[in-house]
């Protein structure tokens, strides 16, 4: 057994600390790929590159459904009355206040592309379904309306607007906000 | 594990183990000559049947992977082909998926009854905690398993849960995408689920280590709820506890085979025999069963972040429990109170287990919050009152006092 004062700094001090620090710093740079690894990889990441959608084959009043990062968008073409519901609506009423102009492109509120994933636990809403002509989720029960509004159940948000930007007059890029990349 | 080993190896090659490797000393002194409280109900059997049913669970799981492919082009027609072509691939399967079912019964009535007869309490609470540990990794366990069958109701019951996450202020987003390994539920999610469902069984298997180890330190409740005081109050396991757990699971096991051999598919939902499908959700979503409790809950609170904190902590209540029952005394038997209130858990704990099977809509919403309010209330305002209000009946002086008067 040593005898040595406990107040000096002997050599094993030295080690001990030198040992943890390094250990420390060790496990901590080890889990950077063990975390890192589960996040998205490249393919899926490349996948996910913006898509081009041709608007002109979308009737009126009609909600088409197209992927873009596994992601269902519903690009819903509205008509004059659904467009009057969505403005005629008293903005600091909802649980999401958002007035319509927010919720469409300039020019272009005719089209509402938003993401068809219910804010709540991530189901997809049936589109013309609930009491504000917009969409109705069928797991738990929320309704949103003709801009995408929660506006009855449990979700706390709107529909997600995704990043998109009109390349012409009937041409969406989803994806790609203007001279951004999502 | 108590006291010295009585234990005295038989033959040759026996003693030369024990002293090499003490093992059969130490199943001698925890499974032959251990020590049980001589008025045991069949209650207490449970413990062992958990036992038995993740035997059967281990080695059903370990036969399905070796058909099974997790791939999400694949996974569907790989458990189609598991029922068709491989030789009782039918019968394994079914075997497992009801088995999962038969082991959730099973530690319902096991937790039940650790709650009627006071089981968690000083000196038992760590024991007690394991077993919440265990109850929690069997609900991951059995939802990462039934997403590999990639039905639509997998695919959407993956869906619905890993977006509880996303309930976290801030990070919710990130959390999800890193769950999912993607922008939504797809291959890389399925991959992961199933290495998480191989390895979780083993990590089970562990933690009851523990929980038995836990158990044989403090000794074994029992339905008077005092502890033994001298030889008369015990008998040994074997043959006692051992015949009795045997007969026991032999009568589980009749039930069992009765689900698997003539309504295999009465606790599945029809809509997992479609394959999985990202662009429709069904038109209903049901979890299975044994978590229909705790969906109701979440259901039944029109916040989202509110009804996940809600849900997770009707199930992280049960661990505090030895702390929020303030009663010295154990069993019901002599708590004529708590025994009306637990009997109004049941039905609370049972009730909203029907209404998480029903639309949220209407009475059935009302019926949720009603229930939900009772169960938070029975764990936080009547079991700490209880302890101080309740006028409890005397305790006897001993379980064979207990034992012979209740015979005469």
């Amino acid at each position: 057994m040593t005898t040595v004062s406990s107040a000096a700094h002997t050599r094993r001090d030295f080690l001990y600390i030198a040992t943890g620090a390094v250990g420390a710093v060790g496990v901590a740079a080890t889990l950077v790929p063990l975390i890192s690894q589960m996040n998205p990889d490249a393919s899926t990441i490349a996948a996910g590159a913006p898509i081009e959608v041709d608007l002109s084959p979308i009737a009126d009043g009609q909600i088409i459904k197209v992927f873009w990062r596994s992601k269902p968008i519903f690009i819903f073409h509205r008509t004059k009355h659904d467009i009057e519901l969505a403005k005629d609506v008293n903005v600091s009423s909802l649980r999401d206040p958002e007035p319509d102009s927010e919720r469409v492109k300039p020019g272009h509120e005719q089209w509402l592309v938003v993401i068809g994933i219910c804010t709540h636990l991530g189901c997809i809403p049936l589109p013309h379904e609930g009491q504000f002509d917009g969409w109705f989720c069928p797991c738990h029960g929320s309704q949103y309306d003709s801009a995408g509004r929660i506006r009855k159940g449990p979700a706390p948000k709107n529909l997600y607007l995704p990043p998109y930007q009109f390349v012409s007059n009937t041409k969406i890029r989803i994806g790609e906000e203007s001279g951004t990349t999502a | 594990m108590s006291g010295p080993s009585t234990y005295q190896p038989q033959n040759g090659f026996l003693k030369w183990l024990e002293k090499r490797l003490p093992i059969g000393g130490l199943i001698h002194s925890s499974f032959i000559a251990y020590p049980t409280p001589r008025n045991l109900n069949y209650w207490w059997t449970f413990g062992g049947i958990l036992a038995f049913m993740l035997g059967v669970q281990m080695i059903t799981g370990i036969i399905l992977a070796m058909h099974y492919t997790p791939n999400v082009n694949m996974a569907f027609d790989s458990v189609e082909a598991i029922m068709r072509d491989v030789n009782y691939g039918w019968l394994l399967r079914y075997v497992h998926a009801n088995g999962a079912s038969m082991f959730f019964l099973a530690v319902y009535i096991h937790m039940f009854r650790g709650m009627y007869y006071g089981s968690y309490k000083e000196p038992r609470e760590v024991l007690w905690i394991l077993g919440v540990i265990l109850y929690l990794l069997m609900m991951a366990t059995g939802f990462l398993g039934y997403v590999l069958v990639w039905g639509q109701m997998s695919f959407w019951a993956a869906t619905v849960i890993t977006n509880l996450f996303s309930a976290i202020p801030g990070i919710g987003d990130a959390v999800v995408t890193w769950l999912w390994g993607g922008y939504a539920v797809g291959n890389p999610t399925l991959n992961r689920f199933y290495s998480l469902h191989y390895l979780l069984p083993f990590v089970i298997a562990g933690v009851v280590v523990l929980h038995v180890w836990a158990l044989h330190v403090v000794g074994q409740n029992n339905p008077a709820g005092i502890e033994p005081k001298s030889d008369k109050d015990t008998v040994p396991f074997t043959p006692y506890a051992t015949a009795k757990d045997a007969f026991m699971i032999a009568c589980f096991c009749i039930v069992f085979a009765w689900l698997v051999f003539y309504v295999p598919n009465y606790l599945v939902h029809s809509d997992n025999y479609i394959p999985a499908n990202p662009a429709v959700t069904p038109s209903e979503i049901v979890p299975e069963w044994y978590y229909l409790p705790f969906y109701a809950i979440l259901r039944s609170i029109p916040n989202k972040l509110l009804g996940v904190i809600a849900l997770f902590s009707s199930i992280i209540i049960l661990a505090f429990l030895p702390w929020l029952d303030t009663s010295r005394v154990r069993s019901a038997r002599y708590r004529p109170l708590f025994r009306q209130f637990f009997w109004l858990f049941v039905i609370s704990a049972v009730g909203l287990g029907y209404l998480g099977s029903k639309p949220p809509e209407g009475i059935y919403v009302v019926l949720s919050r009603i229930f939900t309010l009772y169960y938070f209330a029975f764990f936080l305002i009547i079991l700490p009152l209880l302890g101080i209000f309740e006028k409890t009946k005397p305790l006897p002086n001993s379980i064979s006092e207990a034992v012979l008067k209740a015979k005469a």
